[in-house]
């Protein structure tokens, strides 16, 4: 049953003109009759983000989400993860997030997918009209940038072709700092444009591990890094596995009180081996809200959008700001790279010797490399000798056909180039 | 900003759309690895080897031939397991020759500040081969992780060295524990 007024909020926003709506908005009622009915949204990660953007997502309109998450419920993620509850530890968070949403919110098909990202074909993240990320990993986050910046195509003047964009929204939070960041590929900057932003992990020197021990979790840090391989070669160590973690507890014990140090604990232990950043519910709260706003923007037109990062600090009051982070132009991820004319039985080093005589390429190139994909065609440096075989062969016999991207690498170049491989169809046959 | 959907044409699904059955073909990081394998110049002591063959880069093996310095005479080989997360992470290395070597512990991990707290994904795979390099030539005997190798080196440098040339050149032990011949195989 309907309750009276549910989308009187919403239909607000849809229904009504503005001056601050997004380009191309016409409000009426079939916009969210899109959103129930026609929309799909994927949830990428079901722990302290994804429970909230679930909620949020389901709540605001969105009648159709998936939900993709590996992992398994943990008696440590009740705190927050609300759609958990104690019966539930050792299940899929994916499946029992999806079934709490269905009962708790009338209307909404949450569709579970317990698995990682990886075991996912494009065409499963193809049907969706956009992608949220609650993600607690710069890889993940790698791979899915892959995965949406692998749709995007653009035309001949080198603007993205918009059917062909797959945009995504990122959420992310530790401890009391959070941020929301919209990626439109071809339009915003992907991750790999500003990987550089992300700060390393803070890493201990090995031999102040070995030696030198200060802290409680240099000992810890012992225990994994130099103790672990050295005692218990044959297990891989499991971080969810008790019996690992009091191990590796017990070793870090010793190993403090070896060295006068104070402090260890089977719940720093846990911290330190898992990388534990203490999550704090509100934080996943305010960047989950922001990241489902976007979402409905994005869809919906009814405002423009985030542009295109916004950082919230909760440490000491509340502060955000927002920044448009700029794109990388020769972002070998997501820039346009550039159309290359070759008939197919062009050999690999006749197309070397064109790229370096084209007038806009050749000034980039002094002595190339070219690979298709993992596929390394023709590499200076280590792989010279191993690849030069290549040269003399037909590029139709290297590359899958017709629209094949090749990625250029150069000294002169910041990164690998992009070329998209046109056989005309002037002279030689065409290959299949 | 962008519309991106038309809300009235609904969704036209794209034929031309060729995704069917494949996944991502290539992480990031092994994009990034091209571009150093491919501008990784190797001074001749130093080889490189691709075990899992040319187009499997995310693990290899380097052999090092010191020129000069105490180890001069031996061979260490050393494995590289790239993370996809590279250049954000650093690779993996370890020394898989057995050395008798202040740096170098026998697991073969190895204290090298540019492999864990010092990394920048401006680093590169040469930048490594350099930083080992010279570990080879200057071992440290500050930073140890031998550390009876460091308190040698220290107080004994003559005994030291000559330990070093004998395990090195022909193999010997050291302080109860036996250093094959350094000849670029697995003896870790």
């Amino acid at each position: 049953m309907e309750l009276e007024g549910r989308w009187r909020d919403l239909d607000y926003l849809l229904n009504r003109q503005g001056n601050v709506v997004g380009p191309g908005f016409e409000p009426g009622p079939e916009i969210r009759e899109f959103l129930q009915s026609d929309c799909r949204v994927l949830v990428v990660g079901a722990g302290g983000l994804g429970c909230e953007l679930l909620k949020d997502l389901a709540l605001s309109g969105f009648g159709c989400i998936d939900v993709i998450d590996m992992d398994t419920i943990d008696v440590s993620n009740l705190n927050r993860q609300f759609l958990f509850r104690m019966q539930d530890v050792g299940q899929s968070k994916a499946n029992i997030a999806a079934q709490r949403i269905m009962q708790r919110i009338s209307g909404v098909k949450v569709t579970p997918h317990h698995c990682m990202i990886q075991e996912k074909t494009l065409d499963f993240y193809e049907q969706f009209h956009v992608i949220v990320l609650g993600l607690d990993s710069l890889e993940a986050r790698r791979y899915m940038n892959s995965v949406a910046c692998s749709f995007l195509e653009y035309d001949e003047d080198g603007q993205p072709d918009l059917a062909t964009v797959k945009p995504m929204i990122d959420g992310g939070t530790e401890g009391f700092k959070g941020h929301a960041r919209v990626l439109i590929p071809g339009i915003t900057p992907c991750f790999e444009c500003t990987l550089w932003l992300f700060p390393p992990q803070t890493k201990f020197p090995l031999c102040t591990l070995a030696e030198t021990p200060r802290s409680p979790a240099h000992c810890i840090e012992y225990a994994k890094i130099i103790l672990w391989p050295k005692e218990r070669p044959d297990d891989t160590f499991d971080a969810d596995c008790e019996e690992h973690m009091r191990w590796m507890y017990d070793k870090a014990l010793a190993r403090a009180s070896e060295f006068g140090i104070q402090g260890v604990t089977y719940q720093l232990t846990q911290g330190v081996v898992k990388n534990i950043i203490p999550a704090i519910a509100s934080t996943n709260a305010i960047v989950a809200a922001q990241c489902t706003l976007e979402a409905l923007k994005l869809v919906t037109m009814c405002s423009s959008g985030l542009n295109n990062y916004m950082m919230y600090s909760g440490t000491d009051g509340v502060y955000t700001l927002t920044t448009p982070y700029e794109r990388d132009d020769k972002c070998p991820i997501c820039s346009a790279g550039v159309s290359f004319d070759a008939a197919p039985s062009t050999t690999l080093q006749e197309l070397i010797d064109m790229l370096m005589k084209d007038p806009d390429l050749g000034k980039h190139l002094s002595a190339p490399s070219v690979s298709y994909g993992s596929t390394n065609l023709y590499m200076r440096g280590a792989l010279e000798q191993q690849t030069r075989p290549n040269l003399e062969k037909p590029i139709s016999e290297l590359v899958d056909g017709d629209g094949s991207v090749i990625h250029i690498n150069d000294r002169q170049l910041v990164a690998a180039m992009k070329v998209r491989l046109k056989f005309g169809p002037s002279n030689g046959e065409m290959d299949s | 900003m962008i519309r991106l959907f038309s809300v009235r044409e609904k969704q036209k699904k794209d034929a031309a759309a060729a995704a069917n059955g494949k996944t991502v073909k290539q992480s990031a990081g092994e994009l990034r690895l091209q571009k150093d394998i491919s501008e990784l110049d190797l001074p001749k002591n130093v080889s490189i080897r691709f075990p899992n063959g040319n187009d499997k880069i995310m693990n290899f093996e380097i052999t090092l031939k010191p020129d000069e310095g105490l180890y001069k005479g031996g061979a260490f080989l050393f494995t590289f397991a790239v993370p996809t997360g590279y250049p954000h992470d650093p690779p993996k290395v370890k020394c898989v020759t057995k050395v008798y070597h202040p740096n170098i512990d026998l697991e073969g991990n190895i204290c090298l500040n540019i492999l864990r707290e010092d990394w920048k994904p401006v680093l590169s795979i040469s930048a490594i081969v350099y930083g080992l390099t010279y570990l080879f030539l200057s071992p440290n005997a500050d930073d140890p992780l031998n550390k009876e190798a460091a308190a040698m080196m220290q107080q004994s440098p003559a005994q030291f060295e000559r330990v070093v040339s004998q395990s090195v050149a022909r193999g010997c032990s050291i302080g109860g524990e036996f250093f094959p011949a350094a000849r670029g195989d697995r003896s870790g």
